[in-house]
């Protein structure tokens, strides 16, 4: 799921300035898990702006506002509000930001950062696994990421940087260098990483990704 | 000379360090080396070390060069892609820069533009590799090169990394990818030096062992803390502090180490960071 946290409440008017109409849109999926854009989260945001003299038209919790002809339908049900807000204020993470502006024509705002393509631990932990690279080759790995969990994304071994265990960038990361290892070590296969491994191909990840099946 | 033959020919031999200026002005920065001209056999120039924005490498690496010194360009992966890299390759190959050391270099989250997009398009294995491929006349993408030089590849190595296994993979790797040289981490003392020797027996390459004087227990603390996986010993530590002059004394005692595994080791590489200009007198202490 795509992780998000929402924005500064000062930077959200910040960019509304002078737009006095909003309509807010949340997501049923991750956000609402990420407690940054569901039921309850636009239910509070209506109230905030309420109270900093905005006109909230309406609102709507989209189930999944990536889905783009669902979000399209969601918002011509509500059209009456939409049709008179000057500004879309979106709780969702940026494709369903841009589902949504591309769905109407008054300014559409992000209410959120994205953060990552994340997996979740337990309630609330989110860590950053896969960053959809556009080549797999997690399998020269013991099936762990260097690409993503590596700060430096080092293919052939860890920089020297990493102290007991943990990343020279953060030391509230593990260095996933020793995880790789762990692992392959477990598995016998570590006279895998003996090899010298080639560079990653970036054009197989070109942005932005397009992929339209049985076409 | 290159590298190459001075560890052919020289039974003993010694590099130091000298960042480029964060500036255009070079004038003290030469004027350190100058001081040491004939007393070392060759000077690393640092690449943007720790994610510190300075002069580049190479423009630093040809003014060393024209007043006499061996320069030993570093090249690390953390600020440009293959492109770059490469176009810096054939820049010092076409200035007589034969030395190469190749590093991935600190994240720039941890330097003085924290913002920056890291790179890290190759590693430094990967690197290595690129610019021994460059010799033979094809660049990394199988392209010939219309002309070709060779150079002296090394890298760096870590002894006091844990698990030691993992990190004697990569200098493994590095050594098949074509490194011929190693600049270590530094040592302070003898057992661990011992140690390392003892676990790096038999590889085919020189480790040029690193030297670190001390600045000031600042220095030491800061180290410690952030960037030694092995913390320094406490009767060094000990001695800094209760000095008269701290840099003078740390001088000593990394001068003191020198002489002491001067019969252990066949090659050295002092890091004097930010006390460049104590070089000459740190060389007359160690007897050099
Ligand atoms: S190698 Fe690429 S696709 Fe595979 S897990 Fe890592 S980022 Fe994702
Ligand atoms: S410490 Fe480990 S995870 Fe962090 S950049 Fe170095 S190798 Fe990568």
């Amino acid at each position: 799921m795509i992780i998000t946290k929402q924005k500064d409440f000062d930077e959200l008017l910040g960019m509304m300035d002078g737009q006095d109409s909003v309509f807010i849109v949340g997501c049923g999926e991750c956000a609402t898990i990420c407690r940054t854009g569901g039921e309850k989260e636009v239910a509070e945001m209506s109230s905030k702006l309420t109270e900093k003299g905005k006109t909230v038209t309406g609102t709507a919790v989209i189930n999944a506002p990536c889905l783009e002809l669902d979000t399209r339908r969601v918002l011509r049900q509500n059209k009456v509000a939409v049709d008179k807000t000057e500004a879309i204020l979106v709780l969702a993470c940026g494709a369903g930001v841009q589902a949504v502006a591309e769905a109407v024509n008054c300014s559409v705002y992000p209410g959120c950062d994205s953060l990552f393509l994340g997996n979740v631990f337990r309630h609330q932990h989110f860590y950053e696994k896969c960053s959809t690279c556009g080549e797999c080759v997690i399998g020269n790995y013991g099936g762990i990421c260097p690409v993503t969990r590596c700060s430096k994304s080092l293919l052939n071994g860890p920089c020297g940087g990493s102290i007991k265990g943990m990343c020279e960038v953060d030391n509230k990361k593990e260095c996933v260098w020793i995880s790789i290892y762990d692992r392959m070590k477990k598995s016998n296969t570590i006279d895998r990483l003996s090899k010298v491994l080639p560079a990653k191909r970036h054009s197989a990840g070109t942005i932005p990704g397009r992929v339209i099946n049985g076409a | 000379m290159g590298l190459r033959e001075i560890f052919v020919q020289k039974d003993f031999v010694v590099t130091t360090e000298i960042p480029p200026p964060k500036g255009v002005n070079t004038a003290s920065s030469l004027d350190i080396a100058k001081k040491i001209l004939g007393r070392v056999d060759g000077i690393n120039v640092t690449d943007n070390q720790r994610g510190i924005m300075r002069m580049c490498s190479l423009a630093f690496s040809h003014l060393l060069k024209e007043i006499g010194h061996n320069p030993i360009m570093q090249a690390c992966t953390r600020d440009r892609n293959r492109l770059a890299l490469q176009s810096d390759i054939l820049g010092a190959g076409a200035l007589g820069i034969e030395n190469i050391c190749v590093m991935t270099g600190d994240h720039p989250k941890l330097g003085d533009h924290p913002d920056a997009k890291p790179v890290f398009d190759l590693d430094s294995i990967q690197l290595i590799k690129v610019i021994k491929e460059m010799e033979t006349g094809v660049c990394m993408s199988g392209k010939r090169l219309e002309s070709s030089a060779k150079f002296f590849v090394g890298g760096v190595a870590n002894p006091f990394f844990e698990p030691f296994e993992l990190e004697l993979i990569k200098i493994k790797k590095k050594i098949d990818a074509g490194a011929e040289f190693f600049q270590t981490q530094p040592f302070f003392d003898k057992e661990s030096l011992e140690k390392f020797l003892e676990e790096v027996r038999g590889l085919n390459t020189k480790f040029l062992i690193g030297i670190s004087p001390i600045k000031s227990i600042k220095m030491i603390n800061f180290l410690n803390e952030k960037v030694l996986t092995k913390k320094i010993p406490e009767n060094i530590s000990k001695r800094v502090e209760t000095a008269e002059n701290q840099t003078e004394e740390g001088i000593r005692i990394a001068a003191e180490f020198i002489r002491e595994i001067k019969g252990m080791v066949r090659s050295i590489h002092i890091m004097p960071i930010g006390i460049e200009s104590y070089l000459p007198y740190l060389l007359n202490e160690a007897e050099l």
